[in-house]
């Protein structure tokens, strides 16, 4: 059997893979991140509680409503995007000329906030959310059996990730979005309302933090503090690939996926820190991040 | 001059007004309770733990020794520095005079420490680690409800006899988890098993399918849990997702009624655990469970059980020693059994763990269950000597 530095070929082959899904939740929220962060200038510590709202609304849905799994994953970030955006307009667009401390302590406090409401409703053990029957069953790989629904994650991520991408980067509304955040009065000069722009931009970004979390239900327990272990990995990811660099943030967070699949077996103990590491060691050599501009 | 005598007024009255506040000052018992209230174990223990623990001052009448007992409560947020000052605290200002602390054998162990340095009666449930009266024991220390060595004794055993022979272990990477391995380790060996090795994994690892893979790997016939709450439900959620279940047993370590409620007859039909304390086990214990189920919506754990038989236990203790001295109620707690809903002639014995009967479970297929939470049946009861074995020596205050 091939063997690379000790490990044979499937085994290694087999955790790229699993990385590789993990990575596609990181680049997701990641994403989110950078859009936000990108464009307006916050650091939207919620992020990891509206990706938890996101999987709740898929649970609650499917459990009192009975919408199911399809449905969820277009409901679900509407529903929780609107919640971002009364946020916006209510309490977050009125930091945006203070520090970026601001935006950040405030996000920091409404995530505790939902934390603590959704764990007073629903507990802390979380709850069960089933694989969509259509999504059932495995794929034999050869060298490893991949669940249908994994797959489905990398298929779906890997979509949203580059039509998020190509709107921003390569449409007209993405580059006056663009625009807007360079000269704000500049832009709103040429007759475009730049407050609602933010505001559907902020309402966008917590909409893929949703997205991400109806994705995430059926292989996780739904629970109220899912988010808020993740979102600190994924900041990381966003730091590593580049404060506001979309490409940076998708990239970051598939190679990290991966990189963290391989600490798992080399040395397991080590795997919820070797993202934090390179982060410092990317920060030391380049302080923009890999893909950030100076 | 006007300004600092404005201050000196006001800094006596905040004294004058400050001083009669500390309770417990002779005319109070004061109970305190140190837990997990908002994280990933508030749900085994937490809230529902000190409700319990309020259900038994009240049907003690709310008074011991002529005294009003005070009822208090803290989340020690599974930081052991927090659970230890928080303890400290009230051991310095508030005259606590016992402390219940809940889950997390880290904390557990830091309170403990406390205990013996204020001289006060700390009775630990749901901590799980056996080290709390072993090698962490004090003369202080009660440990309630179950302990590594229990689960081991009772889940290791039954799978082993079932032809389990060779394990592989996910171990949640702390004090907990790897004291749950060693136990059932020991008792694997124990029984003409193997061990083929382990996989540790960083508290609340959000992807278990990585570390599942090794253990498949490993061609083991079980794959020993030793891990708790939504690391727990995570790696069996994976387990099965991967179809690891095909080829491998998953025995759990350690796992709550309210795992199984929240993970679902349909995933968790078929493991098997011990549970020290069950609602359905007989009519008293539907009697109580009935009562807390009145009040928080859910049927307790073991541990939220636990919570209120000690808190019955120690003002049994006050009450018949006549005082709260640490050292003669100490005594008294030792000296008398507990006979109430949770356990029959339970008893606390020099090394500070009350032994009493553990029971062997098997979550119930979905069609087996007839009625809301109707989750185990009875494997095989094991009585509390046979769970927790013999004295081991290794608590300097009980010899062997």
């Amino acid at each position: 059997m091939t063997e690379i530095f000790g490990y044979p070929l499937p085994v290694i082959l087999g955790q790229l893979m699993l990385g590789l899904v993990n990575g596609s939740f990181y680049a997701m929220l990641s994403l989110g991140l950078a859009v936000i962060f990108g464009l307006l200038g916050v650091v939207n510590f919620a992020h990891g509680a509206f990706y938890m709202l996101g999987a709740y609304a898929a649970y609650v849905g499917l459990d009192s409503l009975g919408i199911n799994y399809w449905f969820a994953l277009v409901l679900a970030p509407l529903v929780v995007g609107a919640l971002g955006i009364v946020l916006e307009r209510l309490l977050l667009r009125h930091l945006y000329k203070l520090d970026p401390l601001y935006g950040l302590l405030l996000t920091f406090g409404l995530a505790l906030i939902a934390e603590g409401v959704m764990r007073d409703r629903f507990g802390s053990s979380g709850q069960s959310y089933p694989v969509p029957d259509a999504l059932q069953g495995v794929f034999n790989l050869g060298f490893m059996i991949l669940p249908i629904y994994r797959a489905w994650v990398i298929v779906a991520s890997l979509a949203i990730c580059f039509t998020t991408w190509f709107v921003i980067e390569r449409t007209r509304l993405g580059s006056t979005l663009r625009a807007a955040t360079e000269n704000p009065k500049l832009v709103q000069a040429f007759g475009i309302n730049v407050p609602i722009i933010v505001m559907l931009t902020y309402g966008a970004g917590v909409a893929l933090a949703a997205l991400a979390g109806v994705l995430s239900a059926p292989v996780i327990q739904v629970n109220p503090l899912m988010g808020s272990s993740l979102v600190i990995v994924v900041f990381a990811v966003v730091v590593i690939g580049g404060m506001g660099s979309i490409f940076g943030a998708i990239v970051s967070g598939l190679v990290l996926g991966m990189v963290e699949g391989l600490t798992k077996v080399v040395y397991p103990e080590a795997s919820n820190v070797v993202v934090f590491l390179i982060m410092a060691i990317v920060l030391f050599w380049r302080p923009a991040g890999l893909f950030g501009k100076e | 001059m006007k300004y600092f005598s404005k201050t000196a007024v006001g800094l006596a009255l905040a004294a004058a007004f400050a001083a009669p506040v500390a309770f417990g000052a002779g005319n109070e018992v004061v109970i305190g309770d140190i837990d997990d209230m908002a994280g990933l174990y508030s749900d085994v223990t937490g809230q529902g733990a000190a409700e319990a623990a309020k259900m038994a001052i009240a049907d003690f009448g709310g008074k011991v020794l002529g005294k009003k007992v005070v009822f208090r409560s803290a989340d020690h947020q599974n930081k052991p520095d927090i659970g230890a000052s928080k303890f400290r605290e009230w051991a310095d200002q508030d005259g606590v005079n016992m402390v219940l602390g809940g889950s997390n054998t880290g904390v557990s162990i830091a309170m403990a420490k406390v205990a013996l340095a204020k001289k006060v009666p700390f009775i630990a449930i749901g901590a799980a680690g056996a080290s709390l009266t072993n090698q962490d024991c004090t003369p202080y220390t009660v440990h309630y409800a179950y302990d590594t060595t229990a689960l081991a004794n009772g889940t290791a055993s039954t799978i082993i006899k079932n032809g389990g022979k060779s394990w592989f272990f996910l171990t949640a990477d702390y004090a907990f988890g790897t004291q749950l391995r060693d136990a059932a380790t020991k008792v694997v060996l124990a029984n003409g098993g193997k061990s083929l090795g382990e996989v540790r994994v960083p508290l609340s690892a959000s992807d278990f399918s990585s570390f599942l893979l090794q253990a498949q790997g490993s061609g083991a016939q079980v794959l020993g849990l030793a891990n708790a709450g939504g690391d727990f439900m995570n790696s069996l959620k994976a387990a099965q997702e991967f179809g690891i279940t095909k080829t491998m047993k998953p025995a759990a370590l350690l796992a709550f009624i309210s795992d199984i409620h929240s993970l679902g007859l349909k995933t968790a039909q078929g493991l098997i655990l011990t549970t020290g304390w069950y609602w359905d086990l007989n009519a008293d214990t539907r009697a109580w469970s009935k009562r807390y189920f009145a009040v928080m919506k859910k049927e307790p754990t073991m541990n939220q059980a636990a919570y209120y038989s000690a808190t019955m236990h120690y003002l049994k203790a006050v009450k018949a020693a006549g005082t709260t001295d640490p050292d003669k109620v100490m005594a008294q707690m030792k000296k008398t059994h507990v006979n109430d809903f949770f356990a029959k002639d339970g008893y606390v014995r020099a090394d500070g763990l009350m032994v009493h009967p553990h029971y062997v479970m098997q979550v119930k297929a979905p069609a087996e269950s007839k009625y809301p939470w109707d989750y185990y049946k009875v494997l095989k009861v094991m009585s509390g000597e046979e769970a927790y074995g013999p004295i081991t020596g290794m608590c300097q205050f009980a010899p062997k």
